[in-house]
Formats: C-alpha cells, structure tokens, sequence
C-alpha cells in the first residue's frame, strides 16, 4: 500500500562540509542543479583536454554560469590538487570534479578531510560503477522518458545508490526554471484501470 | 668577472648570423690588437690564450637598466642609450656637483671603483654626447657641438653601416665633410635618416630623452651572515622583505600582480621562485602564504645567503577601508585562483562571459578568471532550450532511412540508439563574415532528440550536403 504512494518527499540535500558522487548519462544536469541549489561561487574541475566542455547557454535557465569558474587541469594528480584546494579554501559554495580514473581509498578520504576542513561541499562526476568507498553519498541520474512520448522536459530520475547516513530511494524530479526550484513529480506510468470517480 | 678571476686577456663573445664575434674585451685583450666585433677563429690566431665566455644579452641589458638608475644620482632623467650606454639629461643640474668636469671626474671615479670602465661626454645635444662618448669622450663646450664633432668619422652619428659605406665611396669620412654638403641631394641618395640623425646631433632638430626610471622599481633584497636552508628560515625571511615591500607598495599606491624572489646561495648561483597573484595586493601575509608552494620546491644547495623580492608587474591598487569580516570571502576567493593559477597557469583557470552570437561555439567567452570579474548572463526568458555540455561535432551513423527527420535508430559512440521524441529543427546558419572551417559544410538543422536509452542529444543535419551529426547533450 506504502509503494503506491508517490514518492512526494524531495530527495534529501547533499549533506554539507562532505563530498558525493553522481554517475548516469544526466549527472552533468544533477551537478547544475545541485549548484543552483547551493550559495556561493562554483568552481568546477575537469581535465583541460576532454573533448565534452561545459556549455555555459545552456546552464543559464539552472544555474547562472558567472557564478562558474572552470578550471582545466593537465593530469588526473592536479585535478585532485585542484580540488582538494578548492575544499579547503573556504570561500566555495561547491567544488565539481570530473576525474578520469576511480578515486582511491586514500584519495577519496583526503578530498572528505579537506572539505571538512573548508567546510565546503564536493561533487565529483564519475564513471558508473568506478566510485570510491570513501564517498557520502553517490547518486545516478538519468534523464526520464514517458511511454507516451508527452512527458515534459528534463525530468530525470534520480537514484541514491549508497548513502552513509540514511536510506537510498528514487525519485522523478523537474526543474522548474522559473521558480529555480526543485519539483518532485509522480513517476509516469500506465494507468490500470478506471480510477474510481469521487462524488 | 669578480667571481671567475681571470689574470690574461678575456673577452665575451657573441654569436651572431651563425659565427662568434668578440663583443666585449678587456684591456689585456686590446692591448694584443684585438678590437670588437672581431671573429672569434681571427682574435685566437692573433692572441692563442685567450679566454672567452658567451655573452649574455638580457643581462647586459638588466644592467645597464640599473645603470640608468643608479645614473639617477646625477638627473632624474635619465636612460638607456642603445645597447651599450645610458644617457642623462643633466640641463641644470651640473653645478650641483661642482661643475660639468667635477661631475665627469665624480662618475667615472665612482664607476671605476665598482669596476667598471666608462667613457662619459657631455655635449649639448643626446646625438653629440652620444658620438663622443663612443670616439674618446670629453666634454664640448656649449654652442661648439659642430667644431667638437667636426673631427669624428660618420659612423658616429647612429646611421646604420650601409649609409657609412655609400657615404666613404663618396669620400665623405667626417662628420664635417657632411655638415657642409647641400641637403637635397644627400636626402635623395641616402634617405631622410640621416639628415635627422646629424640634425640632431648639431641641435637643429629637437630630440627629447624619455625617461624610463620614472616607472617605479620595487624591489627589497636581504643579505644574511650565515647561510639558511630550512623553508622555515626563508619564510622568515620573505616576511621581513614583504613587510618594507608592502609598505613601499603602499606609499606609491600599487600592488603587486607578479612577484620574483631570487635567493642567491654560498656557491654563487641564483635560484627563482616567482607567483602571479589574481588581484593586485600588497598585504604581506596574504602574499607570504601564496609565496609558501614556490619557496617549498626551491633547492637551497649548501645555504642561502642573499635574498632579493622584486615586484615585476605591478598595478594601482587604491587604499581601502578595511570592514569587519567585509571583503574576506572575495580575498579568499581571490588568493584560490592565486594558488590554483600558479601551479596550473592562470590561462586554465576562467569564467564564462556571454557573447552575441547565434553560433553554438560561439556564443560564450572563456577570460582568464585572473583577469574577469564575474560578468552578468542575461536570463534565459524565450531563449532556444540548449545543450549543457558540447562537443567536437560527431557523425552518426543512421540505422533507419531518414530524409527531413533525424533517423529513428541510429548508432552513436559505439551505442545503438532508438528516438523517441524529437523537438525541431532549429536552422543556424553560418556568420558568412567569418570564415570558421567547423562551419564550411553549409547551414545546419538543429533537433533536440529524446532517445529510449535515455540521452539527451543536440543532433544536426547538414541540408546542404546531407550527413547526421551529434553536437551536445542535454541535462
């Protein structure tokens, strides 16, 4: 009876002063909202010769890009140097990384001591399946697709694989652009019969 | 010289158009009829124990730079003079030091005494002093500039060696034999250049000396009466040398965007640590902290015991009023892209700013984060949804037929995929006035394409020379 509730409760907010993964085709959209949902200046990190790059236009209606700084590193050690100074430093609201190989154990301990340390939160992009065991949380994100082909834009399913602190779950969520606020939606399905008319 | 002792002839040679030429000797060297400019396989035929050593330009250069400095003592206007002089204005400033031949006499005893070996003039005009200088030297009197130059072959006059050449073959040597030509006719053989250089050698033609000490130098050394090695030490240091630094900053009303520190050890080498900072600053401890990553890697050898900070670029930085807690966050913000930018290049570090393009690539700007501040976006009201990240156009390869609409199964990145739903075409065509090779295949038709797998993706067909392309993703 519980499963056929919606889940209408909002996926919980990554736990400040620690550092998340996210994997999925949608992990870039899961990184700008949880940017827009966070105060302060964004520094995201990303190896200086990948052939994606971010497209500021299309951050605008999440998360306005001059709150952005990129920085492109040239191997995967300054990438982690870069990113455990932008968690130490303080002043950021959250650090993005994209690092090429799986995080270490080590690795990923320092990357949390450091943003305890500057209590600031980290979010690193990482492959599926190559996050690291020191991680808070790691989240997938998929873009969703309704059977009927009318579903609106940029829902995306978002799951919580692994949490230190708490329950894993999914759940369907839009952004709404104009509100820039976060909206849990029903997941889209097939109706099984009638729904009963309440008079 | 000091630190090579060297008893015999000596000279520093330059290499030039693929051959060594002798480019300074000393006085043992001349003495053996050696003279600049000569080959180098020539002077050691003529003198076999000569000793040589390359010359080294940039140096040479610094040095003459804190030659006209030093030369500030005698006028605050002073120069370089090419690439082997330093010329001062001394208009009214001669009887200061008790008169134009005292003031001579008083520089070349000071110089001598550093070691070095100078012929000083004095004429009336920058042209004269120059062509003395280098043919004897000596004062001329004032107003008799042409009888004092009269005698002095033409390559005194700063004209390059052809026009010297053309002019010998005429049998035109001195600078008199020039002075009384008519002008015409040398100005038609022999161009308008050198009537201006022998104009302003005579005075008839004005020729102003900019100065180039009135830029403010900062810089603050240290020597230490014991050798230092630890990275404690020479932090310690570096504080004491950015206290007076800063306040030198602070009086002038600058701070500091690029600072060197060299650190001269026992054995006579020099090490370098330099730092670019993201804001101009001139707070020590700030500073010190971003100094502490160069300072760590330096290699101390058998000690340090010189230290020199000299600011290289500096830029004006008003006094601020400093509030509670304020400006703290910007600081801090400012001092990371310090930090990040001196190990990964400040080039690496940047922020987008919007551009007016209808092209995707070029729609934005990337500035170095060191150099912007962050710049306004316009909001998204009715813009055309977009990709959040980009990427070098790939191709597809279509799996179905398809014409006008992407196609419904296609392959892409190794992936089969099948559309779902499909949001277009939005047409962009290329800026015709400029010439982008990405674009040379013509307009494009954007789709926005919903796949069951799950991407997102911003396709592109090419109408005019029909191929399927993928351009970006979608959130």
């Amino acid at each position: 009876m519980l499963a056929a509730i919606p889940a209408a409760i909002p996926p919980p907010p990554l736990l400040p002063h620690r550092v998340h993964e996210v994997c999925g085709p949608g992990a870039h959209g899961f990184v700008a909202i949880q940017a827009a949902l966070h105060k302060g200046p964004v520094l995201w990190i990303g190896a200086g010769h990948a052939s994606e790059r971010l497209f500021p236009p299309g951050l605008v209606p999440v998360l306005d890009p001059s709150r952005l700084i990129a920085v492109g590193t040239r191997s995967e050690t300054d990438l982690l140097w870069a990113t455990e100074e932008g968690l130490r430093a303080g002043p950021l609201g959250l650090v993005v990384a994209s690092p090429d190989k799986p995080l270490s154990l080590t690795a990923g301990r320092r990357l949390q001591l450091a943003a305890e340390a500057g209590r600031t939160t980290g979010l690193l992009l990482v492959r599926a399946g190559a996050g690291s065991n020191a991680t808070e949380t790691r989240w997938q994100a998929a873009p969703v697709l309704h059977a009927d082909g009318v579903t609106d834009q940029g829902w995306q399913e978002w799951t919580l694989l692994k949490n230190k602190k708490g329950a894993n779950g999914t759940w369907i969520v839009n952004w709404d652009a104009k509100a820039r606020s976060l909206l849990v939606v029903s997941p889209p399905g097939e109706r099984t019969g009638l729904a009963p008319l309440a008079l | 010289m000091r630190l090579w002792p060297c008893d015999g002839p000596f000279a520093l040679v330059h290499r030039a158009a693929n051959a060594d030429h002798l480019h300074c000797l000393s006085p043992e060297a001349e003495a053996r009829g050696l003279h600049r400019g000569m080959s180098l396989p020539d002077a050691r035929a003529m003198c076999p124990a000569l000793v040589t050593r390359p010359a080294d330009l940039p140096r040479e250069m610094a040095f003459l730079r804190m030659l006209a400095r030093w030369a500030g003592r005698y006028s605050p206007w002073t120069a370089r003079d090419g690439s082997d002089g330093v010329v001062a204005d001394i208009t009214g400033a001669a009887h200061l030091f008790g008169g134009e031949a005292a003031l001579v006499a008083d520089l070349a005893a000071r110089l001598g005494r550093a070691g070095l070996t100078v012929r000083a003039a004095i004429a009336d005009t920058r042209g004269a002093a120059h062509a003395l200088a280098r043919h004897g030297g000596g004062i001329a009197a004032p107003g008799a500039t042409r009888a004092a130059l009269g005698r002095l072959p033409l390559s005194a006059l700063r004209i390059d060696s052809e026009t010297v050449a053309g002019l010998n073959r005429l049998g035109l040597r001195r600078i008199a034999d020039l002075a009384d030509l008519p002008r015409a006719p040398l100005s038609r053989r022999f161009g308008a250049g050198l009537l201006l250089r022998l104009d302003q050698a005579l005075g008839i033609q004005p020729e102003p000396l900019s100065s180039e000490t009135g830029l403010p130098h900062f810089g603050v050394r240290m020597t230490l009466p014991e050798p230092i090695g630890l990275v404690s030490d020479v932090m310690a240091g570096l504080d004491r040398l950015l206290d007076r630094l800063s306040d030198r900053l602070a009086a002038a009303g600058q701070g500091a965007r690029r600072l060197r520190l060299e650190l001269g050890r026992v054995d006579r080498s020099t090490v370098l640590a330099e730092i670019g900072l993201a804001r101009p600053m001139r707070d020590a401890r700030r500073i010190a902290a971003l100094f502490r990553p160069a300072v760590e890697d330096i290699d101390a050898g058998f000690g340090i015991d010189m230290m020199r900070l000299t600011v290289t670029q500096a830029e004006p930085l008003a006094a601020r009023q400093v509030s509670a807690g304020g400006e703290v966050a910007g600081d801090r913000l400012s001092d990371l892209v310090s930090r990040l930018g001196n190990r990964l290049g400040f080039e690496a570090i940047q922020r987008f700013a919007p551009a007016e393009s209808h092209i995707p690539e070029r729609s934005f700007l990337t500035l170095p984060a060191a150099h912007a501040e962050a710049a306004p976006w316009p909001p998204a009201a009715d813009a055309p949804e977009r990709p959040i990240l980009l990427f070098r156009p790939e191709p597809l390869v279509p799996l179905a037929p398809c014409a006008a609409e992407p196609p419904a199964r296609f392959r892409w990145r190794r992936m089969e995929l099948t559309r779902a739903r499909t949001r277009g075409p939005e047409r962009i065509a290329p800026e015709w006035w400029f010439d982008d090779p990405a674009w040379r295949n013509g307009l494009r038709d954007y789709w926005k394409v919903e796949t069951r797998e799950g991407w997102r993706l911003w396709l592109f067909h090419t109408p005019q020379n029909p191929d399927w392309y993928a351009h970006g993703t979608f959130a």
